[in-house]
């Protein structure tokens, strides 16, 4: 069955989509009671945070575009060091898309909610003219502990840099899967929260942490950098990644500091706990390749020790990159 | 001799000034991204040449795509490189938001199977490059007759590197020495920079894109400049892709679908004999490559043309960093990913 104009109208069709799909898979007590808005019982700090999803392919080796709504969100949640508690979902349906590719991606939105721990308590969705695309938008509120002060303007010069893992791997994937390139390339699309809570578990104090997404490790480094007004100095060889990737790149003339992860995090700590950071980060599944990759300094900007011993500097990400890509 | 050796043999040079030009885009942002320039000692200057093919195309080039972008049931493929370069009113980018149909291929052979799905549909690739990418363009064609595919066009601003680099020997006389650009090199051959060798008297040596390659190369121009003898061959410092009579086969396919004729090279000017057109005999797949050699004139500010001729480094251009940046690129230097300007200002 494909979704139709029909399906957006508000009356039977619209009824029946949201009972059979959305309403079976996101099932809550506060979704439930379906009124206008949901009510929230919340107190103290709150982070809140929203993005939208128009990755193409929907669905790719890794993941699925509703994988990525929920780990989006959660992430950037996450990365304040706020629990996340609650998710909106908007989405926006071409028609023609098979309602089968679409519970797919629900089913997958359901099972990531779970594995975080929110809930999703309110949502919306409307038909477009198309050629079967989805887009789905999600916004989320988590709460922040007290005593957690989590910001990008927070490094200090001797701070070390970690990194949770490879570079690359969601770019590679989404456009080996657009080029019809069969390999193994897989997306990184994850939860940070194994990677948060194994953190919180062992009282590391973070002082800065971004997901690694859209813009790639440079453009993020430099962003941080100019908040902190510091300057990071990162070493090539210290990066990692992983082969069939780094060869991919290679061949295409890809950058990999500027391609998109979507389950990658950096982490900026006081020196004297990156060695236990990164010992507790390499015990958890998603942080198993993580590594300290540089050091930050007096001044500004991000500069790149290379494999051969020179410098280089690392400016943002020009251009367009890879649209649609998350 | 160790790399270790090399590198330290680079730092301590301290003979006379020497001008390398690296011709190639793909060797500039190789030697940027590696640091090499950081490596190396300041007397051994390093001057991009005119080999990334973006930042040599004339603004009419562009004119022409969205000329044809524009009209009904057309669409203009291209590389993501050429999309903000500036035409004449505006770039392709800026043109697809006024309705132009401008799609980013990855590759040129995606455009034959779209062109078979939408028969309605006319497909024009803008086909830029060297001798590297020519042949691809004639096997495109190739496949194009084999399938029976007839809504395919090509709008060309494909050049050879040799007209231009006797060019800059003839105009430029502070260039010490020249690495080849490799890719081109795997086509033509390294024993085709010979005669302009020893006509001018300059040392050629071809390299491969490795940091180390590079380094090697440079170790090798210094010192045969060092050494003061006679040029007589070609160094190839790649000799696992590059032979010396380069590949046969792929410039049988050049010319079998090909032929030279007079080519604008922005800041350049027309270098006869240094452009590549369809022939006659492939004319329906012209989506309009020639006449182009009357591009306007630069805007008096921007100093691509001497850029890429190494007369002046890019932070020497006045429009530099402030009325020409990469998100608002003014000259074609800027745009692309391997155009001088652009790496200088990512890198600086």
């Amino acid at each position: 069955m494909k979704i139709t104009m029909a399906h957006g109208s508000g009356g039977k069709s619209s009824e029946e989509l949201m009972e059979q799909v959305f309403g079976r898979h996101f099932a809550n007590p506060i979704l439930d009671k379906m009124e206008d808005a949901a009510v929230l019982e919340v107190s103290g700090r709150i982070a809140f945070s929203t993005d939208t999803f128009v990755v193409n392919p929907l669905e790719f080796k890794g993941g699925n575009i509703g994988k990525l709504a929920i780990c989006g969100t959660v992430n950037d949640l996450l990365m304040m060091g706020a629990q996340p508690k609650y998710l909106t979902c908007g989405f926006v349906l071409e028609e023609g898309l098979e309602v089968e590719l679409l519970e797919r991606v629900v089913a997958t939105m359901a099972d990531y909610a779970r594995q975080a721990g929110v809930l999703i308590v309110a949502g919306d969705t409307k038909v477009v003219e198309g050629q079967g695309g989805l887009f789905i938008n999600t916004s989320g509120i988590g709460i922040i502990e007290e005593g957690i002060h989590i910001s990008a303007s927070n490094c200090r010069p001797g701070d070390a840099i970690l990194l949770s893992g490879t570079l690359g791997d969601h770019h590679g994937a989404i456009l080996s899967a657009r080029m019809g390139m069969e390999n193994g390339i897989h997306s990184d699309c994850a939860l940070l929260s194994d990677m948060t809570e194994a953190l919180r578990k062992e009282g590391i104090s973070v002082r800065t942490m971004r997901d690694v997404t859209r813009g790639g490790l440079g453009t993020i480094l430099n962003e941080i950098a100019g908040k902190s007004r510091c300057q990071f100095e990162i070493e090539e060889t210290a990066i990692p990644m992983k082969e069939e990737v780094a060869a991919f790149c290679d061949i295409l003339g890809l950058e990999p500091l500027y391609m998109a992860n979507e389950g990658k995090m950096v982490l900026f700590l006081p020196e004297e706990e990156a060695e236990k950071a990164l010992a507790i980060l390499r015990d958890t599944k998603n942080g198993k390749e993580a590594a300290i990759i540089g050091r930050v300094r007096e001044g500004s900007g991000v500069r790149m020790i290379t494999r051969l011993g020179g410098s280089r500097l690392i400016d943002v990400l020009y251009g367009e990159g890879l649209p649609r890509i998350c | 001799m160790n790399i270790q050796e090399v590198i330290r043999y680079l730092k301590e040079y301290d003979g006379p000034e020497l001008r390398l030009m690296e011709v190639c885009g793909t060797h500039t942002a190789s030697i940027f991204k590696s640091g090499i320039r950081s490596m190396i000692s300041e007397k051994i200057r390093l001057i991009s040449g005119p080999g990334c093919p973006v930042c040599v195309t004339p603004t009419s080039y562009i004119d022409r795509c969205i000329d044809f972008a524009m009209k009904d049931n057309h669409v203009l493929l291209t590389f993501g490189d050429m999309i903000k370069v500036p035409g004449t009113s505006s770039s392709l980018a800026e043109a697809k938001g006024e309705g132009a149909r401008v799609d980013i291929m990855y590759s040129p052979f995606e455009a034959l199977d779209k062109a078979e799905k939408n028969p309605g549909v006319t497909y024009a690739l803008a086909a830029v490059g060297f001798e590297t990418t020519a042949p691809i363009y004639g096997l495109l064609i190739r496949e194009a007759l084999d399938r029976g595919i007839a809504n395919i066009r090509l709008v060309t601003a494909l050049k050879t590197v040799l007209p231009a680099l006797e060019w800059i020997c003839e105009n430029e006389k502070g260039i010490d020495g020249f690495i080849c650009p490799g890719h081109v090199s795997v086509i033509i051959g390294s024993d085709a920079y010979g005669e302009l060798a020893h006509r001018y008297q300059r040392p050629f040596a071809v390299a491969g894109f490795e940091p180390e390659h590079i380094l090697a190369v440079l170790y090798d121009l210094v010192h045969q400049i060092q050494m003061k003898k006679p040029v007589e061959d070609i160094h190839n410092l790649y000799p696992n892709a590059v032979r010396a009579e380069g590949n046969p086969k792929a410039a049988e396919v050049l010319y079998q679908y090909f032929e030279e004729g007079p080519a604008m090279w922005r800041g350049l000017g027309v270098i006869p004999g240094s452009g590549l057109y369809l022939k006659d005999e492939f004319a329906a797949f012209e989506g309009g490559s020639r006449g182009l050699e009357t591009d306007r004139e630069l805007p008096p500010e921007c100093r691509c043309g001497e850029v890429i001729v190494g007369r002046i480094d890019p932070d020497q251009c006045p429009m530099f960093g402030t009325g020409c940046t990469p998100t608002n690129p003014y000259g074609p230097c800027m745009v692309s990913a391997e155009g001088a300007c652009g790496i200088w200002y990512r890198n600086r």
